[in-house]
């Protein structure tokens, strides 16, 4: 028997939204010098959120000079000890305001309350409660006895996990001794800037955080500064790459955490429901806004009829809809420029001769939204075999035995994840050896810890977040 | 009884394994013998011969590789007084010997150091451990000739990756008699390739290769040559050692920065349950 859903909406009430918000510099909330102002909208309805300032290059300069002074007098020679209390304090505050964040991230971003609350919130607050903990151990990382810091951070972070992202940045930089300034991404600035607020109500010294938003024009000014010492950047393989050469011959350090187009591998002796799930789970994610996303699915030919006739029943339940609506599966598409390029690329694999398959599913009239859908015969050079679509868009491909499965496997310049479903252990190992990927799950996808390091091979970037490894990156070693 | 003439030697390219001449038939004095001049072509042909190598050495066990870069210590100890012909001073020689057998210790032992299990908060298996990047290109020290090109190769090839040397210009006779040893020390060939000539045609080669992980650009001295080398790195996002401080005193302990930054660490996930 099916029932009916009815509506289970997530209040709003408890977000408290000004009308603007200025930028976050040395402490306080600022007025842009040089810059100018752009409106940030929900993505479920279009409607107007606030109006955020946009740092021009003199903002930028206001901020890392804020982040310089910070480093040189306040957090550089605090104990690692006191720093340690300060993340505490911080991890502690976004615990107790964890539904005020969730929300707003859901309004700004578009992703399913379910999400944010369940998966997004409570990892932000534990990657700060982890890095807190290291602050006054860095001589026993394994860096040498006495790691320093670098100085000061220029983080940009990109739009499909904006609090997660920042917690990833933010948190490793203030553990090693840094001071940051980073920059949210252009639709989605507002968590960040309730997270300023936090850092005031954790009495944070002023320019140890600062808060720059603003859309490329303002990151490249952050990027280039030559008063920054680290650059870490999560977003495009494209604009990882205009980084890399912006600092060459500088002695800024860098890590970069870019695309992926992961191969999720079906073997014919996984558990079927299980693997379906975990395809599911591994590309309709967040919408599949998801750089380590399960992007093409390779299924063992014997079985391939079968998983697809399982996967696409369990797609027909997935719910698309109202990001606040607790029932909700697929939230909305984070932006119309995002939205047009999925469609783009869907468009392009019809056109060179995959086969489309969508849910009968009923879109919202308003906002941006995109049904979850699989092509079938997909080859390798196919666009959409080929190029990240950063959307709920799947490419089903086949493979034979696992030396195949391998090769298509790694046939790609991304290296960032992968994920094998078979039940025989050895399998799961020579297939791990040979993946090139940073991140290799077998019998789970899409699965993110503290503690675990994550970052790609080849052009998915290069360091690592996450665990022992995410210190390197902002320590001079 | 008129004096014996001396058997001269031909100084030539180290690639997969053989020693041909550059393809260009071009060669330039220097130290007093012909070297080959490498062309664009010659680097080319290295890094297919790296890539080549690349499976069987980065899927050799690590006691394997470790054994390999002892034998490597060993054949070169045998041959210190050639090195000391060539105007390498004893004491470098012996230094560069010392290297090879830190660094041949270091193949099975980097893996627990670098790598380690991940107390992820639920119930699953967590490992990240390191893995070679691959084909790595390198501009090896113009000075000290044997011990900074040592201190080089060993940290790359030691993890597993293979590489494409482009020797010191001034002084590339050591790096042609050091691949003399490699042959002769059962390191497979196209692990190692050694080329000789000009930089300003072998690096930005190896630089802009699109089949090349990871670029060294420790020997580069000049600055405005290092950020053109960066910037072609950049277009497939190679991993850059940025060059050595001019005063870099090579007989001091070298850390593991080296072997880490030429590493990829792979995390892999595997739920527990019954």
């Amino acid at each position: 028997m099916i029932f009916e859903y009815a509506p289970a909406p997530e209040s709003r009430s408890v977000v408290d939204l000004k009308p603007s918000y200025g930028l976050f510099v040395d402490g306080e909330f600022v007025d842009p010098t040089d810059g100018g102002s752009f409106k940030s909208i929900n993505p479920a309805s279009e409607e107007v959120l606030a109006e955020v300032a946009e740092a021009g290059a003199g903002d930028v300069d206001r901020a890392v000079r804020a982040a310089r002074r910070a480093y040189e007098q306040v957090w550089g020679p605090m104990p690692g000890r006191d720093r340690a209390k300060y993340l505490f304090r911080i991890a502690r505050i976004i615990q107790e305001r964890s539904r005020e964040l969730a929300v707003l991230e859901s309004l700004d971003n578009g992703k399913p309350i379910r999400e944010s609350r369940d998966v997004d919130l409570p990892l932000v607050a534990a990657h700060f409660f982890y890095y807190a903990g290291w602050a006054d151990k860095l001589p026993h990382a394994g860096f040498g006895p006495d790691p320093q810091p670098i100085g000061v951070a220029a983080q940009v972070i990109p739009w499909n996990f904006p609090l997660l992202m920042l917690a990833w940045k933010i948190a490793p930089a203030l553990a090693a001794g840094n001071t940051v300034v980073l920059k949210p991404a252009e639709t989605t600035p507002l968590t960040a800037l309730l997270f300023a607020e936090i850092c005031q109500q954790a009495d944070l010294p002023a320019g140890v955080v600062n808060i720059v938003t603003g859309a490329g024009d303002t990151g490249r000014a952050l990027v280039e500064h030559a008063d920054v010492d680290k650059v870490a950047f999560t977003g495009s393989t494209e604009v990882g790459r205009a980084i890399a050469r912006s600092i060459a011959g500088t002695r800024k350090k860098l890590t970069l955490e870019l695309g992926g187009k992961a191969a999720n591998i079906v073997f014919d002796d996984a558990p079927v429901d299980q693997a379906v799930e975990g395809i599911v789970n591994g590309i309709f994610f967040n919408q599949g806004h998801v750089c380590c996303a399960g992007s093409r699915l390779l299924i063992q030919e014997n079985v391939a009829e079968q998983v697809l006739e399982s996967l696409k029943r369990r797609m027909a339940q997935l719910r698309v809809g109202d990001p606040l609506d607790k029932n909700t599966d697929i939230g909305a598409i984070n932006s119309a420029a995002q939205l047009a390029r999925i469609r783009e690329l869907s468009d392009a694999g019809s056109a060179e001769g995959a086969e489309r398959w969508s849910p009968a599913c009923e879109l919202p009239e308003r906002g941006f939204w995109f049904a979850p859908t699989i092509f079938t015969g997909v080859t390798q050079a196919h666009r959409i075999a080929r190029e990240e679509i950063f959307g709920p868009v799947l490419s089903v491909l086949t493979f034979r035995t696992p030396a195949e499965a391998v090769e298509k496997a790694n046939n790609t310049p991304y290296g960032l994840s992968a994920g094998i479903w078979t039940d025989k252990g050895s399998r799961i190992l020579w297939m791990a050896d040979r993946l090139r990927a940073g991140v290799v799950w077998a019998n789970t996808f899409n699965k993110f810890d503290p503690t675990s390091p994550f970052g790609g091979y080849k052009e998915s970037g290069y360091g690592r977040e996450g665990g022992r490894h995410g210190l390197e990156g902002y320590l001079n070693v | 009884m008129s004096e014996r003439v001396a058997v001269r030697k031909t100084y030539k390219l180290f690639i997969g394994g053989k020693f041909p001449r550059s393809e260009s038939g071009r060669s330039y004095l220097v130290q007093d013998a012909n070297v080959s001049l490498a062309s664009r072509k010659d680097a080319r042909d290295a890094v297919v011969a790296a890539r080549a190598a690349v499976k069987g050495w980065a899927g050799a066990t690590a006691y394997n590789r470790g054994q390999i870069l002892y034998r490597v210590a060993e054949i070169l100890e045998g041959r210190r007084e050639q090195f000391v012909a060539l105007g390498v001073p004893a004491d470098e020689v012996d230094a560069a010997i010392d290297r090879w057998v830190w660094y041949a210790g270091w193949a099975d032992k980097l893996t627990q150091v670098y790598g380690g299990a991940n107390p992820v908060a639920g119930p699953y298996f967590n490992l990240s451990s390191p893995e070679p990047t691959g084909v790595v290109g390198v501009v090896a020290p113009e000075q000290p000739a044997l011990l900074g090109l040592v201190s080089v190769i060993a940290p790359a090839i030691v993890t597993g990756n293979t590489v494409v040397v482009a020797a010191s210009p001034a002084a590339p006779l050591a790096a042609v008699t050091l691949a003399e040893v490699l042959a002769t020390s059962d390191l497979p060939g196209g692990v190692v390739n050694i080329l000789t000539g000009r930089l300003t045609e072998t690096a930005p080669t190896l630089a802009s290769h699109m089949d090349v992980n990871a670029i060294d650009l420790t020997g580069v001295t000049d600055a405005e040559l290092a950020a053109d080398l960066e910037i072609k790195a950049a277009e497939n996002l190679k991993r850059v050692l940025r060059p050595a401080p001019a005063d870099h005193d090579w007989t001091t302990d070298p850390g593991i920065t080296r072997m880490t930054t030429l590493l990829e660490t792979k995390t892999v996930w595997h739920p527990k349950g019954v």
